[in-house]
């Protein structure tokens, strides 16, 4: 422990905790901009600078360590000063479209120049001048909002381990990009989104699907049905300034009942469905000697990142689509018939917290009679800028139910949205399937929370059956460098490419309020512990659709509506590059 | 070639992987060969120059000497010797430092003192080597000096002004000896200090000695060496690293760069003594691609080293292991920072990072690093063979020792030299330089490279040394020394050193990214002429700009996350406090009054000295001057395009400019 003081306050510490930390601690704000919580500082934007006496200049405080006897102004003028000049050179060279901006008003930037009352252009002059790259189905990136605070390289390098953007030139000419500046598309790119999240600014941000949406609400001829991710309800409140951690279903299913959807569905009921193919393919695989360690599927940015970086392995990926396409799937064959609609007529929108979703929708692997299983998918964000269109009173609205037959779910469905879900769903089922019998525990606590790689061994009928849970993209290549040299001891290998699962996807409401992912686990679990149903397998519905349609799981027209195939990518980008 | 371990130790008694302790100091004394026989004496009295058969030419041939010619001078001679069919020895050595008499051609006749010629072009060559070798006379046209005593007007190279007031230390063996040689340099006590430290004194005990010498890092930010080293010696760690900074970059800076050419072994030997005190078994020597001379010199002195096993495994029998690697610099000025440095060796972008961690805890791959500069490194040797208090008895009391300075710009005996500190700037540009050449008048001193300042004639008896020159407002820097005469504008002098920050910085700290772009546009603005379409908002921005100015350079100062941000207002900030009126000419008046900034000069034709001859007016390229033939003639302000054109033209120096 040291003592010390901060503006006058006397301060007590951990040793080597730095100064941004402790003043926090006695709650002294200081700004930061290329601050991240828990990654080395970069000192890069020199926001969080302050006052030591004894040092020559400013010291930033986010990467200096407290120290006895230090005498620390956080809010000197001379502190003031440098901290609004240095929002001022921001600004400047920075777009001054904050009115049609899409992050206008959640914009770091912006929060600053209110904060430090910049009311003038002071050091107006050249501004740089890089072009837009809308190459990719899912983000665009926009350097002339850059401002080079670095926290999506950090992300993309250090925390997803991509690499897929970096520095590039120097000084004013200094840029975010990608390889030879080749555009998204092109480049190790899995489209996570997590450099959405990260960014301060809009330089970085999903490319909009709501335009079409709009388009086919406003179409007499198209029949529009929506369903929404287990991660969605999670987080959709915090757009409305509801405490995070608040479970909105009931409201989002109103909300989209005026927006004009025929049909408001839950992805939760098709996750269900992937439940019983997955753990089918895994019981399959597993008597019969096939390719094991089995990876999931319904993560579309570990699905792209093993087609660009290890596609000899992708026959270790399960078949199965994801769940939304799954459900887009079978809406446009099963529901479709059994409704008496043209499939082509169906208009189907997945609210989804993800940005890679976009990029699945378009892939020609996973369509019906060349139809896109899923025509358009909005992020949570762009559906609450719909609902606010619309005028929408969300905070207002009443709670609804999901319409039938593809909105019943069960607890194993919700807990899909955060890591190790998909796991504890498969096994749950899986288990119940081999031995006729119900787990002991419905609760794999060794699967939950947010450990990297989290692994757990369940003995069924006398095997022990060994999965691991991959928790952010940046952990798996250890897991599948040893699938590659044929060393691993799983059986099972859950992936989610973005930290903490789809509730934290890149498609989710950006803030950077650290217990955002705690409580909207929390939600999902909760729903999962009040579900009267918490197995897969007992869904009513699934259970009727197997036996109007499909037979069994994985049967021939199972494997035809419900599967997909992948392909080698790593060629296709290297020869491009 | 021979060399000791062949001539010395014929069976093979030294070699790396049998390493004798006693090697060099065998090497130094003949008498203590095991095979004591003429050969070696006669060896060490051809390598010290002492007895010799025929004639040696030495040629000064670092990258200043064969920038001057030095390369063509050396064809020359070759080519005349040949033709004489006279037998000579040439040596190519490196640069003394005084660059403006380049290239310089000492020769040295059996038995007689080694007479340097200066300004010797392969036009000389012929009647050069025809008095010297055939007549035997000195060839008193180009003579410069000499080694050895005074003879009449042939002074003791140390004796003639320029070297008068210098003290080598440093450069003791730079343009004197053969910089490829490993025998030359250990005969003029090379690896003298190598062996002491490994045979007599604990790591700990080099690192007290260092630190009682009171050297401090040559780099520019004046860090004790010793200080520096012990922390890093304290650190327990499997690995550690010394790390060489020759990444020189300053404009005007080409301290390290001679230093490397002329004696690359001296800083091979620093390096290896400073891998001992601190424990490292591995060191980078980060050089600049641009030196490409100094990287061959440097592969040379490592091979060398290896092949006398004073690099490697158990340097002579110490125990002690020690191996060089060569991390060559792809361009960046910002890599003289020693994190950026660090990022550029481990093969990531190069840029700063802030410290804590310092180096010394966690450096290079995270371990324990030592970065010091060429000249340090160079002065090392120095320190261990004289003793601390010798060197702690030059200087002042906070700077001890000498410093290199790169003399250059308005200065009429530009070149390095070497000074004990405390020396005052008028004296390196009055005595040792020369003064200003054309008899102009000196303005200003830039030292200390674009972190520096510009120091008027005001403060020109400042005593050299880290604290005084920081409170004058410029910095010891790595040793850019440019002089400035009336002609230099000091508006401009900043615009130079802005564009230059413009282009280095890394771009990753906001202050220096944004900052010094603001701050250049600022001070364009303010040497550009006004135009008449400019609009009201455009003459607000130059006057905010103006009034901001200080404010900006401030906070670049202060909040600049490296050296390079930190130090680049410096300019404009030193510019603001001796050159106000200068500044202020170009805001209000719209003068240059240095008649550099182009845009604000105003060009007259004096009717008085007006001839008329019309040359000016076929002269003009936009057509702005118009007259009658034999009448005064005169320049459309409107049209003119303040090229000087016509001021170049004029036979009767009536073009006046303003």
């Amino acid at each position: 422990m040291v003592e010390f003081s901060i503006n006058n306050i006397n301060v007590k510490a951990e040793n080597g905790m730095t100064i941004l930390d402790a003043a926090k601690s006695v709650g002294i704000d200081i700004p930061t901009l290329c601050h991240m919580k828990d990654l080395f500082p970069t000192g890069a934007c020199r926001m969080c600078v302050v006052e030591v006496d004894g040092m020559r200049g400013l010291t930033p405080s986010c990467a200096f360590p407290v120290a006895e006897g230090m005498v620390v102004q956080t809010n000197s003028p001379r502190v003031r000063r440098a901290r609004k000049t240095i929002v001022e050179l921001l600004i400047e060279n920075h777009p001054q479209d904050c009115l049609i901006c899409v992050r206008n008003k959640n914009c770091e930037l912006q929060d600053l120049s209110e904060k430090y009352a910049i009311r003038e252009h002071r050091f107006a002059g050249e501004k740089k001048n890089h072009a837009i790259d809308i190459s990719s189905p899912s983000i665009e990136r926009d350097p002339a909002k850059c401002i080079l605070c670095g926290r999506c390289v950090r992300t993309c390098n250090e925390i997803q381990k991509i690499g897929a953007i970096d520095f590039t030139n120097r000084g004013f000419r200094s840029n975010v990009t990608t390889p030879y500046n080749k555009g998204l598309n092109v480049s190790d790119c899995i489209l996570c989104g997590q450099c959405i999240l990260a960014c301060p600014t809009a330089a970085l941000r999903e490319k909009s699907h709501s335009k079409e949406v709009i388009n086919a609400l406003t179409n007499k001829d198209k029949y529009c049905i929506v369903q929404i991710a287990p991660a969605v309800r999670a987080s959709l409140g915090e757009e409305y300034n509801l405490p995070i951690g608040t479970n909105v279903t009931g409201q989002i299913v109103t909300g989209l009942r005026r927006l004009g959807f025929r049909k408001v569905f839950d992805t939760n009921f098709a996750a269900d469905l992937t439940i019983m193919e997955e753990s089918t393919e895994l019981i399959n695989r597993i008597t019969s000697s096939g390719v094991l360690p089995m990876f999931t599927s319904c993560c579309p940015g570990w699905v792209k990142f093993v087609e660009q970086n290890n596609p000899e392995i992708l026959n270790h990926i399960s078949t199965c689509k994801s769940p939304h396409e799954m459900e887009g799937a079978l809406l446009k064959t099963y529901y479709a018939k059994k409704m008496g609609l043209q499939p082509e007529n169906i208009f189907v929108v997945s609210i989804m917290p993800c940005t890679v979703k976009k990029y699945e929708s378009d892939r020609p692997e996973l369509t019906e009679e060349n139809m896109p299983d899923v025509d358009a998918v909005l992020t949570v964000r762009e559906l609450v800028r719909i609902f606010n269109m619309a005028g929408i009173d969300f905070n207002g609205l009443p709670e609804d139910e999901f319409d039938n037959p593809l909105g019943v779910s069960t607890g194993a469905a919700a807990i899909f949205g955060t890591s190790g879900g998909v796991m504890e769903a498969a096994l749950r089922t899986a288990y119940s399937k081999l031995t006729n019998q119900i787990l002991p525990t419905l609760e794999l606590n060794d699967l939950r929370g947010m450990s990297g790689v989290k692994e757990a061994s369940i003995i069924i009928n006398g095997k022990q059956i060994n999965v691991a849970v991959v928790n952010g993209i940046g952990n798996v290549r250890e897991i599948v460098k040893d699938v590659q040299e044929g060393k691993s001891k799983y059986h099972f290998i859950e992936v989610m490419a973005c930290p903490g699962g789809c509730i934290n996807g890149g498609g989710q409401p950006i803030h950077q309020k650290p217990e955002k992912i705690k409580k909207r686990m929390d939600v999902l679990y909760n729903i999962d512990t009040k579900s009267s149903i918490r197995m897969s397998h007992e869904n009513p519905i699934v259970l009727k659709i197997y036996d109007e349609f499909f037979g069994e799981p994985n049967s021939l027209e199972a494997h035809r509506i419900l599967h997909t195939s992948y392909i080698d990518r790593k060629s296709i980008l290297r020869n491009n590059a | 070639m021979k060399s000791f371990l062949e001539i010395q130790f014929k069976n093979q008694y030294h070699s790396p992987e049998t390493p004798k302790s006693d090697f060099l100091i065998k090497c130094s004394n003949p008498s203590l060969s095991p095979t004591q026989d003429n050969e070696l004496n006669k060896y060490v009295a051809e390598l010290k120059h002492e007895k010799h058969e025929v004639p040696i030419i030495f040629i000064g041939a670092d990258t200043s000497g064969l920038a001057s010619g030095a390369g063509k001078v050396k064809l020359a001679i070759e080519t005349e010797l040949q033709k004489l069919n006279i037998d000579a020895k040439i040596v190519l050595t490196g640069g003394m430092g005084f660059g403006a008499i380049e290239p310089t051609v000492d020769i040295k006749l059996p038995n007689q003192d080694r007479i340097i010629y200066c300004e010797i072009t392969y036009k000389d060559v012929p009647e050069l080597l025809k008095t010297t070798l055939i007549d035997k006379r000195i060839y008193s046209k180009k003579v410069f000096g000499k080694y050895g005593k005074t003879e009449g007007s042939i002074l003791n190279i140390y004796e003639t002004p320029f070297f008068k007031n210098q003290k080598r230390v440093v450069l003791k063996n730079c343009g004197i000896i053969d910089p490829n040689y490993i025998d030359e340099y250990i005969v003029s006590d090379g690896f003298k200090a190598l062996d002491k430290v490994l045979r007599n004194m604990k790591p700990l005990d080099v690192v007290n000695e260092i630190i009682e010498s009171g050297l401090r890092g040559r780099g520019g930010g004046g860090f004790p060496t010793g200080l520096k080293w012990k922390l890093a010696n304290a650190k327990i760690s499997e690995n550690k690293y010394i790390v060489c900074n020759a990444d020189e970059g300053d404009p005007g800076a080409f301290m390290d760069r001679s230093v490397l050419e002329g004696d690359p072994f001296n800083v091979v030997e620093g390096m290896i003594i400073g891998g001992y005190a601190i424990g490292a078994d591995f060191g980078y020597i980060y050089c600049r691609a641009e030196y490409p001379l100094a990287i061959q010199k440097l592969e040379n002195a490592i091979s060398e080293c290896k092949r006398y096993g004073l690099l490697g495994e158990n340097i002579l029998d110490s125990g002690f292991k020690f191996d060089l690697k060569i991390k060559k610099g792809a361009g960046a000025f910002v890599c003289g920072e020693e994190t950026a440095l660090i990022a550029s060796i481990e093969g990531k972008r190069g840029m700063p990072k802030p410290r804590p961690p310092y180096p010394s805890d966690s450096g290079l791959f995270g371990k324990p690093t030592v970065i010091n500069n060429v000249e340090t490194f160079a002065n090392i040797s120095n320190i261990i063979n004289n003793g601390s208090k010798w060197f702690a008895g030059i200087g002042t009391e906070k700077s001890k020792g000498t410093k290199v300075f790169a003399l250059s710009g308005k200065i009429k005996n530009s070149g390095l030299v070497e000074v004990p500190m405390g020396i005052s700037l008028r004296q390196i540009v009055f005595d040792i330089g020369g003064g200003i050449p054309d008899d102009k008048k000196f303005k200003a001193v830039q030292i200390g490279g674009p972190s520096g300042g510009c120091l008027p004639d005001a403060v020109l008896d400042t005593p050299v040394d880290y604290e005084s020159l920081k409170q004058v407002g410029a910095m010891m820097g790595s040793g850019g020394f440019v002089v400035m005469d009336e002609r230099t504008c000091m508006v401009d002098v900043a615009k130079f050193f802005l564009t230059f920050i413009q282009n280095e910085s890394c771009g990753k700290c906001v202050p220096c990214r944004e900052g010094t772009k603001r701050m250049l546009e600022i001070i364009e603005r303010i040497t550009k002429s006004y135009s008449k379409e400019e609009s009201k908002a455009d003459v607000l921005q130059r006057f905010k700009g103006v009034i901001h100015l200080q404010r900006l350079a401030e906070v670049i100062k202060d909040t600049s996350l490296c050296g390079l941000g930190q130090s680049a207002p410096n300019p404009v900030l030193s510019g603001l406090q001796y050159f106000r009126e200068e500044y202020e000419s170009h805001i209000y008046d719209r003068v240059c009054e240095s008649h550099v900034c182009k845009e604000l000069l105003t060009y007259k034709i004096e009717t008085d000295l007006c001839s008329g001859c019309g040359l000016c007016e076929r002269k003009c390229p936009n057509e702005a001057i118009v007259g009658e033939k034999k009448h005064p003639h005169f320049i459309i302000e409107s049209k003119c395009i303040k090229c000087g054109m016509c001021v170049d033209t004029c036979r009767f120096d009536a073009i006046s400019v303003n």
